[in-house]
């Protein structure tokens, strides 16, 4: 197969403001219907604005050029392979957005009577049962506004339990290969994190967990999948160990895209999970957010889960506030409900059997993948792998090549870049993950492309150094962005 | 309907490329005791039957379309340019992930970057992040902020910010070793004279909502000097729609203003997903939460924008962060962008006056009816509380209201005790003088 250097982008756009002209305007609102007044006759002089927000002031096609061109700058799962370790990017469905578009959703208010949100509110809880039956957990809150608000919802469910049984654990313990959030959203509830090192398998050291797992320990935060891409074989004993000693188990999902049909966390002893509806679910990435991250417990969780619960009565549907042991509200509202409409499409639309080809085919690419690369790059860890696998770039790393330098080649091919120098317990890391949206034909083409800049740099490595070419800029000063930060427009 | 490629026939031309005899051998790691469960979900179906479910379940709702809503409380129905919707559909926009590389995400990050700039016009603060998940979210980190750099565990907050805005405070800082004192407001805003006693050296942050809860115009720029006398921050909850004309927090001195943007440009959604803002005086530059885009050059001097200030972030510090934010609100910042674009100088001014107008023929037509009494006599901006007079009964006038196609308002009974048969109106320019007079004679017949 040949691989090209691909041009399809739009290499510049001046900002909005740079075509900002005088009296333009791009929206017309309705004229004044009511008896129009002078503001100062409601609102006294002095609480109103003295210098005028200056905004843009262009056409509606100025508008619409200006973000269609924009639009062409970027990268997307749309566009080709976007292999971005730990981050599932699996293709997204039109008929989500079809139905998250429905206007019975989109312009329903949440404050609206139950009785007339009764449509949303099925949704809702069926949603709840579909995650309860895939991932064996107990019970569901859709709350969370993303992996890393479920994080700290868990986080603070662990601390309620724990005030409850009359214990003051202080210390959560995190393997060193976790996703940064794990030990951040630990802080943010005041806990004390423990990090504690993989063994040379890329595991969870059984006897080091043992020995920190004390009863100061409220709970262990683990990732199965590991980050590595490992599944953590000896799951059962972990979560036993962390139990024995009274503690809890919390479980990162972002890698559950690999279980899916093939394995449930509930069964495996874990006591807390989120989930990424923007992973696993297929719901949009959207250039960064909105995600959702529901999080589920096992039954003596239940109570501890943040109000209000969507619950069942009399063929109908209420919100239920009032749970005392709740640890009360993570957000205004009840959460994405955007997201988990589109969430609900895509798993209606599989339904069992879909599900568990999502886990079967997302570990087939995976270990596709690496069996194409493996002759050409290290792999430090395991010999089979999950959803992902990282390759280390110490070998190239002797050429003068960095991981970054392998991303940056990558893009000049048409390919987004992997996720770089993640894991942290992996040098010069690599981390492809394929998703199961991908057919054997783009894998092929993405591995040639690995391939051929494997063998570059051998011969010629200043050609992978100056890369990316094609894109719509070069390589950023990153030192300058952070030293002089220029974080908004000012008119010169 | 899956969206799998790969064929049982790929599958197996992979598998013999692999040497692996059957895909078995791929979960070997994976217990036998944990491979043996089936699940209940039903089968998977096709697309058109899907959307048939949804579409059903959809028109379960009564949707603000069928219905004439004076419903707001934190979440508004504004006219929205069909460009918003057309340009946010455009997949290169929601089909990308956070923008890794800005070499091939210049699109997401110059958005990034021109909400940014939106956002602190709007304000009148120096420096905006990229979004925050929600309102209630955005006022929590701000808190936490004040704490972090303050080194002092003292919040005060008004009750007349959004009780569930609140209550996320409360979740958030219970264990942090803090204490929150809510300062009450009998007049419809902030007892000025209970937050002077009760903030002192010990508080790090004074949090006030302006147009607060029940729509009234706290008098900031008094509020503001009270809380620096003390060398606290203070933190405003600002309504993105009333800074058309409303005074901004970076004309009274605000450390902080944070809000819920989903008025500009996004969707009611039953509640969400919405969009948080997180604005600061440049002094907290390197204190804020969340991505930031920032102006650079590329290795052949073209300006470019990429992520910046990262150091502040999880991925990077870990337990050390500034928060354990990863995610942010991208999309629907991407739609404020436009929208505040398409609106442009002029439109912003006039659509607060056009809530502005709009809220107080409302309000004028309604005092003037012998149901309802003003609950408060502050200035206002787009909505109000009224107070069923005589045995009256609040939640029958909404039940009758509702019969006849009218959601009525929220009744401040809910999250005020004190406030009983009272409830919060919203009139934005989405209300015509038609649907306001149509409400105006129902209840006349009361």
């Amino acid at each position: 197969m040949m691989i090209k250097e691909t041009k399809i982008m739009n290499k510049t756009e001046p900002l909005i403001f740079e075509i900002s002209s005088p009296g333009r305007r791009g929206f017309t609102l309705p004229a004044c219907d009511v008896p129009e007044k002078s503001i100062t006759s409601f609102i006294p002089q002095n609480m109103l604005r003295k210098l005028e927000a200056i905004l843009p002031e262009v056409s509606e096609i100025d508008v619409v050029r200006h973000f269609t061109r924009l639009s062409q700058m970027n990268y997307c799962v749309d566009t080709n392979f976007y292999p971005l370790g730990s981050c599932t990017m699996k293709y997204n469905p039109k008929v989500n957005e079809e139905s998250a578009r429905l206007e019975g959703f989109t312009n329903l208010h949440p404050y609206q009577p139950v009785e007339q949100c009764q449509g949303i509110l099925k949704l809702l809880y069926n949603l709840e049962q579909i995650l309860k039956d895939i991932s064996g957990m107990s019970a569901f809150t859709l709350q969370p506004a993303a992996g890393a608000h479920g994080e700290l919802t868990g986080m603070l469910i662990i601390r309620a339990y724990m005030e409850k049984q009359g214990e003051t654990r202080h210390k959560i313990i995190i393997p060193d290969s976790a996703h940064g959030t794990n030990p951040a959203s630990a802080a943010l509830c005041g806990y004390e994190v423990e990090s504690i090192q993989s063994n040379a398998s890329g595991l969870v050291d059984i006897k080091k967990l043992k020995d920190s797992f004390t009863r100061d320990t409220a709970a262990l935060m683990i990732t199965n999948p590991n980050t590595l891409g490992l599944f953590e074989k000896d799951i059962l004993q972990i979560c036993k160990i962390a139990h024995d000693a009274g503690g809890l188990v919390y479980c990162d999902g972002a890698n559950i895209n690999a279980l899916l049909g093939m394995a449930r966390p509930g069964d495996m002893g874990v006591d807390i999970l989120h989930l990424n509806l923007h992973k696993t679910f297929s719901t949009p990435h959207g250039g960064g957010g909105p995600g959702a991250g529901p999080i589920g417990v096992s039954e003596k969780l239940k109570q501890f889960l943040p109000v209000p619960r969507i619950e069942p009565k009399d063929n109908t549907y209420v919100l239920n506030h009032n749970c005392p042991n709740s640890i009360g509200r993570v957000r205004a509202f009840y959460g994405h409900v955007g997201m988990m409409i589109r969430a609900y499409t895509y798993l209606l639309s599989l339904g069992k059997e879909g599900i568990c080809k999502v886990g079967e085919f997302a570990v087939l690419n995976a270990n596709y993948l690496r069996h194409k690369l493996e002759k050409y790059y290290d792999i430090p860890y395991g010999k089979i792998c999950m959803h992902e696998f990282v390759i280390s770039a110490k070998r190239q790393k002797k050429k003068d090549v960095s991981a970054l330098d392998i991303a940056k080649k990558l893009l000049d091919y048409g390919f987004y870049a992997p996720t770089i120098y993640f894991p942290l317990i992996v040098e010069e890391a690599v981390m492809i993950e394929p998703t199961e949206t991908e057919s054997r034909e783009t894998l092929d083409a993405f591995a040639t492309a690995m391939i051929k800049i494997a063998a570059d740099i051998e011969q010629q490595p200043e050609v992978i150094q100056k890369t990316p070419k094609t894109t719509p800029i070069s390589r950023p000063d990153e030192v300058k962005a952070a030293r002089e930060p220029n974080l908004r427009w000012e008119k010169a | 309907m899956d969206y799998i490629p790969n064929t049982e026939r790929d599958k197996e031309i992979m598998l013999k490329e692999m040497g692996i005899p059957s895909f078995e051998a791929l979960l070997e790691d994976i217990p036998k005791t944990l491979r043996q469960f089936s699940l209940a979900l039903p089968h998977g179906i096709s697309e058109p039957e899907v959307l048939k479910i949804l579409k059903e379940l959809s028109e379960r709702n009564a949707s603000t379309d069928k219905c004439i809503s004076f419903l707001g409380a934190g979440a508004y129905e504004h006219y929205i340019p069909s460009i918003v919707d057309h340009l946010a559909a455009r997949s290169e926009f929601y089909t990308c992930y956070t923008p890794y590389q800005p070499e091939v995400s210049q699109g997401t990050l110059q958005v990034m970057y021109e909400f940014q700039t939106l956002m602190c016009e709007l304000t009148g603060m120096d420096v905006s992040n990229a979004s925050m998940y929600d309102g209630s979210t955005a006022l929590t980190e701000a808190a936490l902020l004040s704490i972090r750099l303050k080194e002092k565990n003292k919040i005060v907050c008004s009750r007349a910010i959004h009780p569930e805005y609140r209550q996320v405070l409360r979740t958030y800082l219970k264990g942090l070793h803090t204490e929150i004192i809510e300062i009450d407001s009998p007049e419809g805003t902030t007892n000025i004279e209970r937050l002077k006693k009760v903030v002192d050296d010990k508080t790090a942050a004074v949090l006030i909502q302006n147009p607060n809860f029940f729509g009234c115009i706290e008098d900031m720029e008094a509020i503001s000097n009270i809380t620096h006398k003390h060398d606290a921050l203070f933190i405003a909850c600002v309504n993105p729609i009333s800074l058309g004309l409303l005074k901004p927090p970076g004309e009274y001195n605000a450390d902080i203003a944070v809000g819920e943007a989903q008025v500009l440009g996004n969707y009611l959604n039953y509640g969400g997903p919405y969009l948080g803002f997180f604005t600061v005086k440049k002094e907290l530059l390197r204190k804020i939460p969340g991505r930031i885009a920032g102006e650079t050059v590329d290795s052949n001097g073209k300006r470019c924008f990429v992520l910046t200030l990262q150091a502040r972030e999880q991925h990077i510090r870990r337990e050390k962060a500034t928060s354990n934010i990863c995610t942010n609100q991208g999309l629907l910042a991407l739609r404020a962008c436009i929208y505040l674009c398409a609106l442009g100088r002029t439109g912003m001014t006039e659509l607060a006056n056009l809530n502005i107008q709009k809220s107080h023929y409302a309000y004028e037509r309604l005092c003037a009816l012998n149901v309802f009494e003003p609950a408060f006599k502050k200035p206002f901006f787009n909505e109000f509380a009224l107070k069923a007079k005589g045995n009256i009964q609040v939640g029958k006038v909404n039940d009758y209201l509702l019969k006849k196609g009218i959601i009525g308002g929220l009744e401040l009974s809910r999250f005020y005790p004190e406030l009983g048969n009272s409830m919060l109106l919203c009139a934005t320019e989405t209300k015509t003088k038609e649907s306001i007079d149509r409400l105006i004679a129902e209840l006349s017949k009361i």
